[in-house]
């Protein structure tokens, strides 16, 4: 009896994690083909309008330089994204009742929204990072520091895109969350240059951002250089993770905006 | 035995609004019971909580002896819930939809000859491949209907399960319903088609503004005093002059050769009230004799309890 109750509990949270995989999936010219094309736009004009004015590494072209720091924004734009429009749209909808209804643990619910947000932002960022190779030849400094990276930072944005959701009342609310807090945060994480560029001010308020140090690790798997150590960026992205993590099981447990 | 639904003095409030004062009441296995109330009258309120959709600020539910905050999860396993509102997910089909909700409760694809025997049952076979968005308002109360039963859950709640459903639909959910009952699931139902609720329900509370103003059997509430109320409507050859002293008392109306009377069964005799007409100069043409329904106990005991407060 223990047994089957375990094995019908575990049937649960791989069916929610299915259906938001299967989500994303039946409109994947918007969720997947869509943001793979922008972020290469981005790197077709950027990389023509800056290639012979910025040098950020040396030996490394800025072209280069660009795409993992592009690969990475894509990854964790994406994996905020899914998991954010997901609860709204459900929410809005109201058919968030039918997982609200299941015998689905916090932790199953929190994880099946995480995981599958993961799953599209990885999905994304590699569709960049091979079409962008295409053209670019970049070094592979540690495959598993880019792994590691790019799965912390999608989880971790994947968390707060958990968090929007639930808070987000209406899509102009998710909006503002996403253009006045996602969006600043990544543009000035070093995205695009590195923080060595910039005057002493600017380089002391980066490093309390910490989509910089998903960017620089991420970066460091590809180079082998970064602007602060690695070890530290895991460290900071992996504290945000958990705190986030924490924060949102806590929400999730009271069934704050959820269950009213 | 466990009893399917117990709750015990449950409250909850909106802000200022008290949707739900003390309430107290036990759903026995296999019983067929009727949740009635006018609008607002904190129905939904009640049925959220047991569905774990709201939390309630004091007291507790159980379903088939399991919290459903403490043990919410067993609790959620034992009850299938009808949500008043039409909502689906526009994404999926009606088999995706059916097994994705299966799959939540832990069933897979052993569970699929249920989910064809439901989707037969309520005529949606031919729609099992077709997206949410292209049925018809019927068909998708029809689909939520499905939901709420894919996992064979001891409680069924129907939350007004035939608004908005024409009349042949309205008569195969109850023919399935029915069946359902027949087959040992206890049902609650909350309905604004009393004479549903009158024709299937075995026991009914009635909801006013978050409190239990009636709790008893159908049989009870329509023998309960104003469930002997009779109603009779006198049609006379010509417009009676002045209506006599021993009828005067019971006439609700009268206007023209027409007289309308509430009388008490088993206390009014009919025949002496047709005699004292007769005795006063009426010819008697037509009679016509009516008994006091659910509907008449349901208004008393919610809009004319609200009258008298208001007095």
């Amino acid at each position: 009896m223990k047994t089957e109750f375990s094995v019908r509990r575990y049937r649960g949270f791989y069916t929610l994690f299915y259906k938001e995989l299967l989500r994303f999936y039946k409109v994947s010219l918007q969720t997947l083909l869509a943001p793979v094309v922008t972020t290469l736009l981005y790197l077709l004009v950027f990389s023509h309008a800056l290639e012979e004015h910025v040098v950020v590494y040396e030996r490394i072209a800025y072209t280069v330089f660009l795409v993992p720091g592009l690969v990475m924004m894509t990854i964790i734009q994406n994996a905020f994204a899914n998991s954010s429009s997901s609860l709204i749209q459900s929410k809005v909808t109201g058919n968030i009742v039918f997982v609200l209804l299941a015998p689905l643990s916090h932790l199953e619910f929190f994880l099946a929204f995480v995981l599958a947000a993961v799953v599209r932002g990885l999905l994304v960022g590699l569709g960049v990072y091979l079409v962008a190779t295409a053209f670019v030849a970049v070094p592979l400094h540690s495959l598993a520091i880019i792994v590691v990276f790019a799965i912390l930072g999608s989880a971790l944005l994947a968390t707060l895109g958990v968090i929007a959701g639930i808070w987000a009342e209406k899509f102009d609310q998710l909006a503002g969350f996403q253009n006045f807090i996602i969006m600043p945060l990544t543009f000035l994480s070093g995205v695009f240059y590195s923080i060595h560029s910039l005057p002493p001010f600017w380089q002391a308020l980066s490093h309390l951002n910490p989509f910089f140090y998903m960017i620089d690790g991420f970066r460091y798997g590809f180079f082998g250089v970064s602007d602060v150590h690695p070890g530290l960026s895991m460290f900071i992205v992996l504290f945000f993770f958990v705190f986030l993590s924490i924060l949102t099981l806590s929400l999730v447990g009271r069934g704050w905006r959820l269950r009213n | 035995m466990t009893a399917a639904v117990s709750i015990a003095g449950l409250c909850k409030s909106f802000g200022d609004v008290r949707a739900l004062e003390d309430i107290d009441l036990e759903i026995g296995q296999g019983e067929f019971f009727g949740l009635l109330g006018p609008n607002g009258a904190g129905k939904s309120t009640l049925i959220n909580i047991l569905a774990g959709l709201t939390r309630a600020d004091r007291g507790c539910a159980r379903i088939m002896g399991h919290d459903v905050r403490d043990d919410y999860r067993l609790a959620r396993l034992c009850i299938g819930v009808v949500p008043q509102e039409l909502v689906f997910d526009p994404f999926f089909t009606v088999r995706e939809v059916l097994r994705i909700q299966s799959g939540y409760f832990g069933l897979g694809r052993e569970n699929d000859t249920w989910i064809d025997e439901l989707l037969h049952e309520l005529r949606l076979a031919d729609k099992a491949d077709t997206n949410m968005r292209a049925l018809s308002g019927g068909m998708k109360r029809r689909v939520l209907i499905a939901q709420a039963l894919v996992h064979r859950p001891h409680v069924v709640v129907l939350d007004e399960p035939t608004a908005g459903v024409d009349v042949e639909i309205r008569n195969l959910l109850w023919r399935f319903i029915r069946r359902l009952h027949g087959e040992g699931h206890t049902i609650v139902l909350t309905t604004h088609y009393l004479e549903e609720a009158e024709s299937m329900c075995q026991r009914i509370a009635i909801l006013d503004r978050g409190r239990i103003v009636a709790l008893d059997s159908k049989e009870a509430l329509l023998a309960s005093s104003l469930g002997r109320t009779q109603y009779v409507k006198i049609t006379c050859a010509s417009a009676l002059r002045e209506v006599p002293a021993g009828v005067r008392d019971r006439v609700r109306h009268c206007e023209g050769n027409t007289l309308e009377l509430v009388l008490e069964r088993g206390a009014d005799s009919i025949v002496d009230i047709l005699e004292t007409l007769r005795n006063a100069g009426a010819e008697i043409t037509d009679l016509h004799t009516e008994r006091a329904d659910l509907e008449d106990v349901f208004l008393e005991l919610t809009y004319g309890r609200r009258e008298a407060h208001e007095d």
